[in-house]
């Protein structure tokens, strides 16, 4: 699965440690991408946040982990975690599979105005992955 | 005869062709990309070489350096501990095939060492009633200072605290890994019977610790409250840690895992690894169920191959070193592997009603052995609480000398705790087992029946 | 080895077992009324739930049988670079087996164990020579204790001068157990750059090296397989700025007798004894990895030390007030220690040079006949190790993983992979001088035969190994439900 079959949906904003964050008002839900998954292998296990936890822009919340590595998730804005993904603990997999969907790992209540400082749209993501692989 | 080409199947005619083939000149050219000024010019000062026959002769000689004696007539424990091994184990372990095999990372080549790997997990998990186990660590202490480690990383609390009643070298390895992390390394009393005081322990974790870390039996022999000392950490929101360095006890005592104990960690030499003054050992860790991402060491498991074969992988090695670099759950990569084996040799052969049946023996030698000395003039027991096969002495004499007068008959009666606690002069660490037969056992008794 | 046969796979212990089988006895109890002695019943079990019941008939079958599950090194090559897997000499095997010291209890008075003592004193003075270093430590069990302790005095020696620090340097290019086992000593850890040759880059380092920075880690040669030609000028930048330089000595078999780290400038290091000095792996161990210091460090060398004096006779040195302590209960795994010591007595000054040119002609040949063919990532001169890659292989499909599973194919383990972290897709080969030209050929010609599958018939490499006792097997599966041993509910499954 290379860069340029990549599926990068345009609703949602993009970071540099390969996540993703969809807004809906004053909640964020947070994952990673498609190029992030497909780098990691088969998700074995997820390690998330307790529900209240506060989260800090920048600062690794959690881990994802595969046969034969382990990635940080960096949170791409500030906030509370209000809910996290429960069924990931049974299927893992769910990350690998449906990365935007089933796969998505916390919702985060903002602690302020979303600030874009750190956030690409999709086309700068992909541009990004571009220059990453040169 | 010369350089050891035996081992080396490199003839002057092969390193010829060889130096031709490469279009290389001569061996030095190899060597260019060491800095003239870092080249030797002589050679190592070290003896050698020596031929097999001349080796064998100098080993012998540094054989015959230490003391003939007589294993029936020595009482030591105190860490390591003197047990009868089936010849089946030495000769299974002696195949090529496990000793001078390779980490099982390439698990399609492996699958010997592997499922042996796995039956030791479980034998483990059996004999300690927890759930989960990893593949060996170095030795006893060091494998109980990781425990420790890994219950503080869990925790966080920065404190632990440990009975005064371990083995001194477990809770000296202890603080030298904790030495440089910033936390708090704290000990508990025991009671006048010998035993960790299960009330003392609740007083010292008034201030939240991660974890509570007892010895059973304990480095004097006496055998702890396991369910208490469990309430009172758990009641404290600490884990307890029970460390074992005499894993034959477990075929007569309850595994602590049933008692409450959330993590065990010690040492197994006793299951058939040779005494080898002091190593290689075989360090052991099993915890509960929950404790498996943070479990440091290699984990084997279960999986099945793309034809539907069962087979056994190394498996969670994102926790390990090689992967997680210094976020790992250790630094561990080599560990025991070879001594791991002979441990599940040894508990295969020996056996769900033989590893009871040695573990009953040494337990009725040493009562019987304790009730004889106590007997014997001048000889007391300071410590009154239960014990399964070591037990303290109270001599008329020190016990360093008790240990000097007793040797002139070869007898080695113990282990002057003097080495340890300089305030115990006169006191002896007896330890008794299935290799110790009544007469020598009478013979001991008579002979520090003798010292005042 | 075992190839695929009609034989059922051989079960686990406990599916074998029988009820009322024995494999062991032990002479009748011999004290009188021993149900007297009987232990008070709150502390003890009544049985061990699961444990295995097999005769000695079925153990020794069982186990044969799973050893022939293995490949071993006296299969054939282990081309495993950093892990000098050189062959394991019998007689070793024999002398560790003696009486005198496989029954020697660790807590025998001194004076009755002198021969023990005397071997880990003429191993320590052996080394000290080998290496140039001032005093060895023999107690660490393996190498990345080697590394844990050697870090520990590195933090002693500059708290004893009033600063810990708080930095160790690595280069990205370093084994794993280095920052894990400076993590455990306390320090942060900073990557340090690599040059194109994969060397350390001096000016990164003069640039970085602050009160801050305690130590530098590095491997030499590195794992690459090339000499870091620069030690010296690195020693003194590191020196200049107050802090030390570790050398990980995994790769000592390269320079044997050619060179001696303690030369180099390095303050400490450590050494593998299951890997330069052939003492066998175990499946996983036990190993040593005893640490060498100059004598700016010897206060802080771990407890006990092994000291000479009159006549020879020797001591436990225990009252040493500045050292670490402790790190494991006696003496270190004594049982390797004296297998090294043969092993260095038997080729004496100019067998262990030999080694090294064996070792450093031996990965030579590789290089010259495969580096045509596969890719040759960095064409700095490699000593004792090679590091190819699958780059060249890129649009085939077949990656380092598959070239390393079908060498199974033909009887041979695979080299180290995806290491160092540096190379993409590493194959890094070390063969040792243990091999002989007809095992290398026989190696290289596997390696050019799979590059020619790799083109024209992809899928019989990526669907390797075919001919082993178990094909590749569910790693994911494994890590996501982790199954770590058998319990009884399993028996009515199988």
């Amino acid at each position: 699965m290379s860069k340029e079959d990549g599926v990068y949906p345009e609703d949602l904003h993009y970071t540099k440690e390969h996540e993703w964050l969809k807004v809906s008002g004053s909640i964020a839900t947070v994952g990673i991408t498609q190029y992030a998954q497909g780098e990691l292998g088969d998700i074995v296990y997820v390690e998330l946040p307790q529900m209240g936890a506060a989260i800090v822009a920048g600062e690794p919340f959690g881990t994802v982990e595969s046969v034969k590595a382990v990635s940080e998730i960096y949170a791409p804005v500030s906030g509370e975690v209000s809910e996290i993904n429960g069924a990931l603990e049974a299927a893992p997999d769910a990350v690998n599979r449906d990365p935007y969907g089933e796969g998505w790992l916390i919702r985060i209540t903002l602690a302020g105005p979303l600030e874009k400082e750190g956030l690409m749209s999709a086309a700068d993501y992909r541009k990004y992955l571009e220059d990453e692989a040169n | 005869m010369s350089d050891a080409n035996r081992y080396i199947p490199i003839s002057d005619d092969d390193r010829a062709a060889m130096l031709r083939s490469i279009g290389i000149g001569s061996i030095d050219d190899l060597f260019n990309s060491i800095p003239a000024g870092l080249r030797l010019r002589g050679d190592l000062d070290i003896p050698g070489p020596l031929s097999e026959l001349e080796l064998i002769a100098a080993f012998a000689d540094r054989a015959a350096d230490n003391a003939a004696f007589d294993p029936r007539s020595q009482f030591l424990g105190g860490g390591a501990y003197r047990h009868f091994a089936p010849a089946v184990v030495d000769h299974l372990i002696s195949r090529t095939e496990f000793y001078s095999s390779y980490t099982p990372y390439q698990p399609e080549i492996s699958q010997g060492t592997l499922q042996a790997i796995f039956e030791y997990q479980t034998l483990i998990c059996q004999l300690t009633e927890l759930d989960i186990s990893n593949a060996s660590m170095y030795e006893g202490a060091s494998a109980l200072a990781e425990a420790v480690l890994m219950v503080e990383r869990m925790k966080r609390r920065r404190r632990v605290v440990l009975s005064d009643r371990l083995h001194p070298e477990y809770l000296g390895v202890v603080k030298t890994y904790l030495a440089q992390l910033d936390v708090e390394v704290d000990t508990f009393g025991h009671g006048e019977d010998g035993a960790a005081d299960p009330e003392a322990a609740a007083r010292a974790l008034a201030r939240p610790a991660s974890a509570l870390v007892v010895q059973h039996p304990n480095f004097f022999g006496c055998l702890e409250e396991v369910e208490s000392l469990a309430a009172a950490a758990h009641d404290a929101g600490a884990d307890l840690i029970v460390t074992v360095t005499e894993a034959v006890a477990l075929g007569l005592l309850q595994g602590p895992g049933r008692q409450g104990a959330d993590v065990v960690a010690g040492e197994a030499q006793s299951l058939g690894v040779p005494l080898t003054y002091g190593g290689p050992y075989l360090g052991f860790m099993a915890a509960r169920q929950s404790f498996l991402r943070n479990m440091p060491g290699r984990l084997v498991g279960e999986s099945a191959d793309v034809d539907g074969r069962r087979g056994y992988v190394l498996t969670l090695s994102t926790r390990e070193q090689h992967i997680r670099r210094e976020k790992a759950t250790s630094n561990i990569c080599t560990n025991e592997g070879l001594c791991a084996l002979t441990a599940a040799i040894f508990m295969a052969t020996v056996g769900r009603s033989g590893l009871r049946e040695m573990a009953r023996q040494c337990r009725a030698k040493a009562a019987y052995a304790r009730e004889r000395i106590a007997a014997a003039p001048g000889c007391s027991l300071p410590y009154a609480a239960t014990f399964f096969n070591e037990f303290v002495v109270r001599l008329p004499v020190p016990a360093g000398e008790a240990v000097r007068r007793l040797g002139e008959s070869g007898i080695v009666p113990g282990i002057p705790l003097s080495r340890y606690f300089p305030e115990c002069a006169n006191d002896l660490l007896v330890c008794v087992t299935e290799m110790n037969p009544r007469a020598a056992i009478d013979r001991l008794a008579d002979g520090l029946g003798k010292l005042g | 080895m075992e190839t695929r046969n009609l034989r059922p796979p051989e079960p686990l212990l406990f599916e074998v077992s029988r009820p009322g089988r024995r494999g062991f006895d032990l002479p009748a109890l011999d004290v009188p009324e021993p149900e007297r002695h009987d232990l008070d019943r709150r502390y003890t079990r009544d049985d061990i739930d699961g444990f295995p019941e097999l005769s000695e008939v079925e153990v020794a079958r069982h186990y044969t049988r799973l050893s022939r599950l293995n490949y071993a090194i006296d299969l054939g090559l282990y081309p495993l670079g950093s892990c000098t897997m050189k062959y394991n000499p019998k007689v070793n095997e024999k002398l560790a087996r003696l009486p005198a010291f496989a029954d020697a209890h660790p807590q025998m008075p001194q004076d009755l164990v002198q021969g023990c003592l005397r071997v880990m004193h003429a191993l320590e003075k052996a080394l000290c020579a080998i290496c140039g270093m001032d005093r060895f430590t023999l107690q660490p069990a393996a190498g990345a204790q080697g590394e844990q302790v050697g870090i520990m005095m590195v933090r002693a020696y500059h708290q004893a001068r009033g600063n810990p620090r708080q930095v160790v340097l690595i280069p990205d290019s370093a084994h794993g157990t280095n920052p894990a086992s400076a993590h455990l000593a306390g320090y942060r850890i900073e990557q340090i750059a690599s040059n194109d040759r994969g060397c350390i880059d001096l000016g990164a380092l003069r640039r970085r090296v602050g009160d801050d920075v305690a130590v530098l880690m590095l491997t030499n040669p590195n794992t690459l397989g090339v000499f870091e030609s620069e030690i010296e000028e690195t020693a003194r930048v590191l020196h200049g700025a107050g802090a030390l330089l570790y050398m990980d000595g995994a790769n000592l078999n390269a320079f044997l007798g050619r060179a001696r780290p303690g030369d180099m400038g390095v303050d400490v290091h450590h050494l593998n004894l299951h890997k330069t000095f052939s003492t066998p792996h175990g499946g996983g161990g036990p190993g040593a990895g005893p640490v060498g210091v100059k004598q700016n460090l010897e206060p802080y060398l771990p407890v006990p030390t092994v000291e000479s004096g009159e006549g020879g006779r020797c001591t436990l040195a225990y009252d040493r007030p500045a050292s670490i302590g402790k790190v494991r209960s006696f003496f270190g795994n004594f049982g390797m220690h004296l297998r090294a010591l043969a092993y260095i007595l038997t080729h004496g000054p100019r067998g262990l040079r030999n080694v090294a040119e064996g070792a450093v002609l031996n990965a030579n040949y590789i290089r010259h006949h495969l580096a045509g063919l596969y890719h040759l990532p960095y064409d700095a001169p490699s000593l004792h190790e090679v590091v190819l890659s699958d780059r060249r292989l890129e649009g085939t499909g077949v990656r380092t993983l598959d070239v390393a599973k079908r060498l199974m194919d033909y009887g041979f383990h695979p080299p180290t992979i995806y290491f160092p972290l540096i190379v993409r897709g590493a194959l890094m080969i070390e063969p040792t001088e243990s091999e002989s030209r007809e095992e290398l050929d026989a190696f290289i010609a596997a390696m050019r035969a799979i590059e020619a599958e790799a083109r024209r018939d992809p899928d019989l490499v990526r669907n390797a190994p075919h001919t082993t006792p178990v094909r590749r097997l569910d790693e994911t599966a494994a890590a996501r439900i982790p199954v770590l041993r058998w319990t009884a509910s399993d028996q009515k499954k199988s």
